[in-house]
């Protein structure tokens, strides 16, 4: 016999569930967050080819957390079905909207009627022509959807790690700001002990509004590093651009390969002139950025947003895969 | 056919979810064949299919110190008539390659767009650039699946060309519509008007130019292209029409700007009065 208990709906429901919560919550968590010039993502993730944030579209990225083979093929179907529809339509088409709608589908079908749920939460966020315009949607194991605004944390500890988020976030920070108000909340997960996660540690990249064509960009760890120290001194931050004016590329380390990072499909030329020569890495790969436009920043001292002082205790062992 | 997501139940088709290929190309023609530009049947009586698209004309490329450059006229013909006079044959394949399209005019530009998005979608799914010879070999795919247009008369002929970054030096390919893949090396140049510019890219190209010099040199290879052949255009100062040109070096692709174009157009008209000739 297939079938020699009978399991109510609603158990057979909260048994799944519990299952996929119990496989996302063991997971580093997700903060995504809007800022004045775009929507920033950040984790904790020291590998540097297993990405947890990943471009879809021109405006639209993914970050998930959970299973890594799961969200892969999730994360690798989003950009299947962005191409398509961009290459049917137009590229204006593609929508975050739709995405996520399509997700939603895919992960509620596999809900209920494959053997195991999905262990995986996605958010999907596009990137508007202003900041009412920006988009977040958050995606469970079920299904369900949450149009979000402003800030969303997910993965273990989320709701820890949300009520620090929104103690600190405000409309219209700056990148810094925003930055040093994720990795807080990302470092102050375990128990009441924060701590400092390194840049080295840290997984970021940003949807910027003002790029043309395709916005997602990920943030190399020494301009990472120089964003998160700003905070340490106000009046010095002050006088440097919030954004970086050039990146280095970061170099093959040990055996893990060093990926080169997308680069931005070339756009109709624009005003931008001070771009910086692209760094070849040893491999003959290349990683590269383009400055962003350079923007000040607002000057509000983000003293509250300040990282621990405490030790780093990074205790991350390799892989992205949870 | 199902377009992105399925219609019964909304969720991703199994296909969009299938682990494999990097290709965009690979993955249109398991899902979508009919997507394909190659996969189309031409309907059986029509006599002559190269006349229901314009036909695209002259692109040439040539490397510099430190890149390469890609330009084309802006002339598409049918026939006798000039069916466009602003119609741009020369686009960014990716950051760091360009391609410039000979023939038929819609095939080609449909070609252009799939191309690239193949890089893109590469880069997208994989994280990392394709190398500039494995970039060169998806488009000569990409053109072999094209074949069957090709033979009832609806070719294409791209020019590719792009900055190897691990060589550290331009690039430049050109190939037939079977899809051969030929490497080309200082200068090149393909489309009707291509005889004439590649005469005078020969006799004007030198080692060691700089992207300014080089500029010169493809504008007035076009200009001697325009100046013998009918379906190739010159610069059209009355209108400000002029050849789209674009470098690509370590710094990425970078199309230089019609005002530039104006000057040194300029400046080969009056070089040319200077020495008197009739042309």
């Amino acid at each position: 016999m297939n079938m020699p208990f009978y399991v109510s709906p609603e158990q057979l429901m909260k048994d799944r569930a519990d299952f996929a919560r119990k496989g996302i919550a063991r997971g580093r968590s997700v903060v995504v967050l809007a800022y004045d010039g775009g929507i920033a993502f950040a984790t904790e993730n020291p590998s540097r080819a297993l990405h947890k944030i990943s471009e879809i579209y021109d405006r639209i990225a993914f970050a998930a957390v959970g299973k890594y083979n799961e969200f892969e093929n999730l994360r690798v179907a989003g950009v299947r079905y962005a191409d398509m529809r961009g290459f049917s339509y137009d590229r204006s088409d593609v929508t975050a909207r739709g995405l996520a709608n399509a997700y939603a589908q895919t992960l509620g079908t596999v809900f209920i009627t494959e053997s195991k749920p999905l262990e995986v939460e996605i958010v999907v966020a596009e990137v508007g022509a202003d900041s009412a315009d920006d988009q977040i949607y958050r995606l469970t194991y079920d299904g369900t959807v949450a149009d979000e605004h402003g800030f969303v944390v997910m993965g273990g500890q989320a709701e820890q790690l949300g009520r620090r988020v929104k103690e600190g976030w405000r409309e219209n920070m700056s990148l810094g700001e925003a930055l040093r108000l994720a990795v807080a909340a990302l470092g102050s997960g375990d128990g009441s002990a924060s701590r400092t996660i390194e840049a080295a540690q840290l997984e970021v990249a940003v949807l910027e509004r003002d790029r043309p064509r395709r916005s997602f960009r990920r943030l190399a760890r020494p301009v990472l590093a120089e964003l998160l120290a700003e905070g340490a001194e106000p009046p010095a931050a002050a006088a440097q651009p919030a954004e970086p004016s050039a990146k280095s590329a970061p170099e093959a380390e040990g055996s893990t390969q060093a990926r080169a990072e997308p680069i931005p499909a070339p756009a109709a030329p624009t005003e931008q002139a001070d771009e910086s020569p692209t760094d070849e890495s040893p491999t003959g790969k290349s990683s590269t950025g383009k400055p962003p436009t350079g923007k000040p920043p607002t000057g509000k001292s983000p003293t509250e947003e300040k990282p621990g002082e405490e030790p780093g205790t990074p205790g991350a062992t390799p892989g992205a895969d949870r | 056919m199902t377009l992105s997501a399925d219609r019964t139940t909304g969720r991703l088709p199994d296909a969009f979810l299938r682990p494999g290929s990097s290709s965009f190309v690979d993955f249109l023609a398991e899902h979508a064949p009919d997507r394909l530009p190659g996969n189309r049947v031409m309907p059986a009586g029509v006599t002559d299919p190269a006349t229901l698209s314009p036909h695209a004309t002259t692109i040439v490329a040539l490397t510099f110190d430190g890149g390469v450059l890609l330009a084309g006229d802006r002339r598409a013909t049918a026939g006798p008539m000039i069916a466009s006079r602003s119609i741009e044959k020369v686009f960014p394949a990716d950051e760091y390659s360009a391609v410039g399209i000979a023939g038929s005019a819609g095939i080609g530009l449909e070609l252009v767009r799939l191309f690239q998005l193949e890089l893109e979608h590469y880069e997208k799914i994989e994280g990392s650039l394709l190398s500039l010879t494995g970039k060169a070999n998806r488009l000569a795919t990409m053109l072999r699946g094209n074949l069957p247009m090709a033979m009832q008369g609806l070719a294409v002929v791209p020019l590719f060309a792009g900055y190897d970054l691990a060589k550290g030096m331009g690039r430049i390919f050109s190939y037939d519509a079977t899809g051969g893949r030929y490497e080309e090396h200082e200068h090149h140049g393909v489309g009707s008007g291509s005889l004439f510019a590649r005469g005078s890219l020969k006799k004007l190209w030198r080692r060691g130019m700089d992207a300014e010099a080089a500029v010169h040199v493809a504008v007035e290879a076009l200009y001697d292209a325009a100046d013998d052949d009918s379906a190739t255009g010159g610069p059209d100062t009355v209108r400000g029409i002029f050849p789209v040109v674009a470098t690509v070096s370590e710094d990425g692709y970078q199309r230089i700007e019609d005002a530039e174009i104006s000057r040194v157009a300029e400046q080969i008209v009056a070089q040319r009065r200077e020495r008197g000739h009739l042309a």
